[in-house]
C-alpha cells in the first residue's frame, strides 16, 4: 500500500524537525562548550556558608558574608591589608586616603576621600555619597534608610553622632564619645552606590538586581540560593588588585563532604574549611592545602558573675586541665594551642601568662576553691559558621576537664539557637560557659568589647559579664589615647591582664585550611578572616 | 464522583489550616530567631531587638499568625527574610526542581518494581526471587542520604563520570533535562531517591501478585487453557489499583520528604529550601514552603482516588 501524500509529507516535515533541532542543538552544544573556555577564566569557590550572603552593601552569615559578598563588591572607607601571609592583617587606606583626629577636639575624626573613584554604575564617589551612605543606616527620615542595613551595619556607626562635609572630597566624622580605635570600625562599613539605590526607587529589592559598588569585582547575576556570579572590575581604583581572573563563581555548601567532593571532580576550583579527614585525599589528588593562624578563637566564655567561674582559681584550674596539643592533634594539625585569645602576630599579644597543662596544679585550685567535683554546665552547638567540628572537640574538652575534677553537662543546640544565647547574655540563660568561636580581630572585638564591663549585654559581647576594674581603666585610657605606640601598650597591658584573670577557656585557634587545585596560582592567604581573591590566576 | 472530588477538595482547608497552625507553632517553639543570622558578628541585643522590630517579629504570635494568614488567602506568601526575596516565587522554583526529580524516580521505581515484584512471585522461593528480595530489603533500609555519599565517591570523585553537586554547570535556572550536560547532574540524586520507593513497592507487589496467583479464579484461567502471559495481564490489572495507590504515596513522599538527598547533593529543591529555612529560622519561607507541600501531598492523594475509582470499578465512591 502506497503512502499517502499527508502521511508522506507528515514524515518529511517530522524528520525536518528532528534535523533541525538536532543542528541546533549541536551548535548550542558547541557554542556552550566553547564559549566560556576560551573567552573568560572563571574562579568557582565552594563555601560553607549555608546560603547566598547579603550582597546588598550588608553581608549576613558571619564574616564569611564580609569575605566572599562584601570586600568583592564593595570598599569601606579603610581596607584590610590582605597582601601577606606573615603579619595579622592590618587595616589600611580605601575610599579614604587618610584620617586624622582633629586636634583640637578628640571626638572629630577628619577623613580625606579618594578622588577619582566610581562606582560600578558610574556614579562618582565622593562627601556626598560618604555621607548618604552614613544616613542610610542612621537617619531614618533619609529615603535611603534601610532598617534591615540598621540591624546588619548599626554596630559599627554606634558611636557616630553626626557626618559633616567639608569639601568635595573631606568630611568630618563627629563621634559620641572619644574613640582613638574608631577606624577599625571604619573598615567593615561598606559604601554602596547612592545612585544605585535612588535609581531603584529607594527599594532595595529592586537595587539587589543591581547592586553596585566600587570594589574589585562586579556584581553580575545570581541564582537565589545557588549561586552568586561576580566579574572583574577592570577599572579598579587600585591596578594592583584588578582581579586576575574575569569572573567569580560562589556556590554555598554547606557539607563538608560536598566540597571535596566537588573539588575532586572539578566542579569547583577553591574550597573553603575541608575537613580534616578530607585533607590526605585532597592532597593525594593534588590539591594544595593552604592554611595560616588568624584570630579565629574556639574558646568557651565563662559566665565570671555567679560561681563556678566567679572564682579565677576555678578558671585557672579549667585553663590547666587543657592538654591543646591532644586537640591539635586530633584535628590532625588544622589549629594551633591558644595561650590567649588574640594570635601571637598580633600587636597586642604582649607576654601572657601560661596556662600550660598541668592536671595537678588543676585539681589543687579546685580542691582550694572547694569546688569538687565541680559541675558546670555548658552550651555547644551541634555545626556553625566558626565552630569547627564542635562535636568531637567538646568531647575532648569534657574528657580533660572532667580528668582534674569538673562534672561538665554538654548540652547540644543547633547553631541558630546557640547565637541567640550568646546575644542574650550569661544572665538570661543558666549556663556556666559556651563554646562560641570568637574573630578578635581588632582591639575593638579582641579585647575591648570582650572584657569591659560597659560591654557586657545589652551592649555587646561581653558574653559572661566578666568585669575587672583594672581592665576597664586600661581600657578607657586606650580609648583616649591617639598615639598608635602609646595605645598599643595600653591594649596589651590590658590584654595581658585579661589572661591573667584567666578570663576565657583558652583551647586552639583554627588555621582555616583551604584546598585549591593546582589549576590556581597566586594566592596569599592572609591572617585574616578576609581574604583577597583578585591575585589568583586560573590556569586552563 | 465530581460531587466526591468537590467534597475531598473543600476537606483538604481545614487539612491545610492544621498544617500551618502546627507548623507555626513548631517553629516558635524551637530556639533561636531569623533575626540571629542577619547580625554581624558584633551586634548587640538591642540591634537584634530593632531588627525583630523591623520584621514585625516583636509581635505577639497570634497576630503575626494572622496577619500571615491574611496575605496567604489573597496568595501572598510574604517575603524570605533570609533574602528578602518573595517566597512564593522562590518555593515554585524550588517545587518544579524537585517535582521533576520525584516524577523520573517514582515512574523508574514503578516500572522496575512491577517487573521485579512479578518475577519474584513467579520465581518464589528461587535464585531469582532472593536476588530481587535483597535488593529490595537493600533499598529499604539504606538511608538515601548515605547511599547520596557512596555514589558521589563513587561516580563524582574515583570515576569522575557524573559531576558530584549542584543543579547543571550554570544553576537552575537555566537547567535542560533533554541536555546530556546538565541532565547528568540528575543522575545521582534520581538514583538516591528511586532505590527505597522501588523496595517498598517491589516488596509489595511482590505480595499482591504472590496472592492473586494463589486465587481460585487463576487456576479457573489456567484450566480455561489460557497462556501465562495472558494469567500475568489479568494478575496485573488485579493488583492495579493497589500500585497506584502505592506510586501516590511515595510520590507524595519524594516531594516533601527529600531533605537529605537534596541536601547532599545540593539540589535546589524544596527539601533543600526547607533545611535552609529551618536552619536560619526564615519563618515565612518555611511556612510557605511546608504550605504548598502540604498541598501537594493532599491533592496528590485526591488524585490517586480518583485514579483508582476509575481504574477498579469494585471500588464504588458514594
Amino acid at each position: 500500500m502506497g503512502m499517502s501524500d499527508r502521511e508522506s509529507e507528515h514524515m518529511i516535515s517530522a524528520r525536518f524537525t528532528k534535523s533541525v533541532t538536532l543542528a541546533a542543538l549541536t551548535a548550542l552544544a558547541l557554542h556552550v562548550g566553547s564559549g566560556r573556555a576560551s573567552a573568560e577564566s572563571v574562579l568557582r569557590v565552594a563555601m560553607t556558608a549555608a546560603d547566598i550572603p547579603d550582597y546588598t552593601g550588608a553581608p549576613d552569615q558571619g564574616y564569611e558574608g564580609y569575605r566572599f559578598a562584601g570586600y568583592t563588591i564593595y570598599d569601606a572607607l579603610a581596607l584590610w591589608d590582605l597582601s601577606s601571609s606573615d603579619k595579622a592583617a592590618g587595616i589600611t587606606p580605601g575610599l579614604a586616603t587618610s584620617w586624622t583626629v582633629d586636634p583640637q577636639n578628640n571626638k572629630r575624626w577628619i577623613y580625606k576621600l579618594r578622588q577619582g573613584v566610581t562606582f560600578h554604575d558610574g556614579c562618582a564617589w565622593n562627601a556626598d555619597s560618604a555621607i548618604w551612605n552614613f544616613a542610610r543606616v542612621m537617619d531614618p527620615k533619609s529615603s535611603g534608610y534601610n532598617p534591615r542595613h540598621v540591624g546588619q551595619m548599626g554596630t559599627y556607626v554606634v558611636n557616630v553622632a553626626s557626618v559633616d562635609k567639608i569639601d568635595d572630597y573631606t568630611i568630618a566624622i563627629n563621634t559620641k564619645m572619644p574613640s582613638s580605635l574608631f577606624p577599625y570600625e571604619m573598615a567593615m562599613y561598606y559604601m554602596i552606590s547612592n545612585c544605585a539605590v535612588q535609581k531603584a526607587g529607594n527599594d532595595y529589592n529592586l537595587y539587589a538586581q543591581h547592586p553596585s559598588g566600587t570594589g574589585p569585582y562586579k556584581f553580575d547575576k545570581v541564582v537565589p540560593h545557588e549561586r552568586l556570579e561576580l566579574v572583574k572590575n577592570d577599572r579598579y581604583w587600585n591596578p594592583q588588585r584588578i582581579p586576575k581572573q574575569d569572573r567569580l563563581v560562589l556556590l554555598p555548601m554547606p557539607e563538608a563532604s560536598t566540597r571535596a567532593a566537588a573539588l575532586l571532580s572539578g566542579q569547583v576550583d577553591f574550597v573553603e574549611a575541608p575537613s580534616p579527614d578530607t585533607i590526605p585525599r585532597l592532597k593525594a589528588a593534588g590539591m594544595n592545602i593552604v592554611m595560616v593562624p588568624y584570630p579565629h578563637n574556639w574558646d568557651y566564655l565563662l559566665r565570671a558573675d555567679v560561681p563556678p567561674f566567679n572564682d579565677i582559681r576555678v578558671r585557672q584550674a579549667a585553663n590547666y586541665a587543657m592538654n591543646r596539643q591532644d586537640m591539635v592533634d586530633m584535628l590532625q594539625g588544622v589549629a594551633v594551642a591558644a595561650d590567649e585569645t588574640l594570635i601571637k602576630t598580633q600587636p597586642w599579644y604582649g607576654k601572657p601568662v601560661a596556662y600550660d597543662y598541668d592536671p595537678e596544679k588543676a585539681k589543687a585550685l579546685l580542691t582550694e576553691a572547694k569546688c569538687m567535683p565541680c559541675t558546670i554546665k555548658v552550651g555547644i552547638s551541634t555545626s556553625g559558621s566558626g565552630q569547627m567540628q564542635p562535636l568531637p572537640m567538646n568531647e575532648l574538652v569534657k574528657e580533660q576537664l572532667e580528668a582534674v575534677g569538673f562534672k561538665v553537662n554538654l548540652e547540644p543546640m543547633d547553631w541558630n539557637a546557640l547565637i541567640g544565647v550568646f546575644l542574650a547574655g550569661s544572665k538570661k540563660s543558666d549556663y556556666n560557659a559556651i563554646n562560641f568561636s570568637m574573630a578578635p580581630i581588632d582591639p575593638v572585638q579582641g579585647i575591648l568589647k570582650k572584657w569591659m564591663t560597659d560591654y557586657a549585654p545589652p551592649a555587646c559581647c561581653n558574653w559572661g559579664a566578666f568585669t575587672d576594674p583594672k581592665i576597664d581603666k586600661l581600657g578607657a585610657e586606650a580609648l583616649g589615647e591617639f598615639d598608635e605606640g602609646k595605645r598599643n601598650a595600653l591594649l596589651t597591658k590590658m590584654n595581658e591582664q585579661a589572661v591573667a584573670d584567666a578570663s576565657e577557656l583558652y583551647i586552639v585557634h583554627d588555621l582555616n585550611p583551604r584546598a585549591l587545585s593546582p589549576k590556581l596560582s597566586g594566592f596569599v592567604q592572609a591572617q585574616s578572616w578576609f581574604q583577597d581573591l583578585t591575585p589568583i590566576v586560573v590556569h586552563p | 464522583m465530581w460531587l466526591y472530588a468537590a467534597r475531598r477538595i473543600v476537606l483538604t482547608i481545614p487539612i491545610l489550616l492544621g498544617v500551618t497552625i502546627i507548623c507555626f507553632a513548631l517553629v516558635q517553639i524551637a530556639p533561636g530567631d531569623p533575626i540571629q543570622n542577619l547580625l554581624s558578628p558584633t551586634a548587640s541585643a538591642a540591634d537584634a531587638a530593632r531588627l525583630r522590630a523591623a520584621y514585625g517579629l516583636d509581635q505577639p504570635l497570634v497576630v503575626q499568625y494572622v496577619i500571615w494568614l491574611g496575605k496567604v488567602l489573597v496568595g501572598n506568601l510574604g517575603l524570605s527574610i533570609a533574602n528578602n526575596a518573595p517566597v512564593a516565587g522562590q518555593v515554585l522554583h524550588a517545587f518544579l526542581n524537585t517535582l521533576v526529580i520525584a516524577l523520573i524516580s517514582v515512574v523508574l521505581a514503578f516500572v522496575v518494581s512491577t517487573i521485579f515484584g512479578v518475577l519474584a512471585a513467579y520465581r518464589s522461593g528461587r535464585l531469582a526471587d532472593r536476588v530481587i528480595t535483597a535488593v529490595a530489603v537493600f533499598g529499604i533500609s539504606v538511608p538515601p542520604f548515605w547511599l547520596g555519599v557512596i555514589l558521589v565517591i563513587l561516580f563524582a570523585v574515583n570515576l569522575s563520570w557524573l559531576p558530584a553537586t549542584g543543579m547543571g554547570a550554570s544553576g537552575s535556572e537555566s537547567f535542560d533535562y533533554l541536555h546530556w550536560d546538565d541532565f547528568k547532574f540528575a543522575i545521582m540524586p534520581i538514583v538516591a531517591l528511586a532505590l527505597p520507593p522501588l523496595g517498598i513497592m517491589t516488596r509489595t507487589t511482590r505480595a499482591a501478585v504472590a496472592e492473586i496467583l494463589n486465587q481460585d479464579f487463576v487456576q479457573t484461567l489456567r484450566a480455561k487453557g489460557l497462556s501465562e502471559r495472558a494469567v500475568i495481564v489479568h494478575a496485573l490489572r488485579n493488583i492495579l489499583p493497589q500500585a497506584v495507590a502505592m506510586l501516590g504515596l511515595q510520590l507524595g513522599y519524594l516531594i516533601g520528604g527529600s531533605v537529605l538527598v537534596e541536601t547532599v547533593f545540593t539540589w535546589p529543591g524544596t527539601g533543600y529550601l526547607l533545611n535552609k529555612a529551618v536552619l536560619t529560622r526564615d519563618i515565612p519561607l518555611l511556612q510557605g514552603t511546608i504550605l504548598v507541600l502540604a498541598t501537594a501531598f493532599v491533592l496528590i492523594n485526591l488524585a490517586v482516588d480518583l485514579v483508582q475509582s476509575t481504574i477498579d470499578p469494585r471500588i464504588k465512591r458514594s
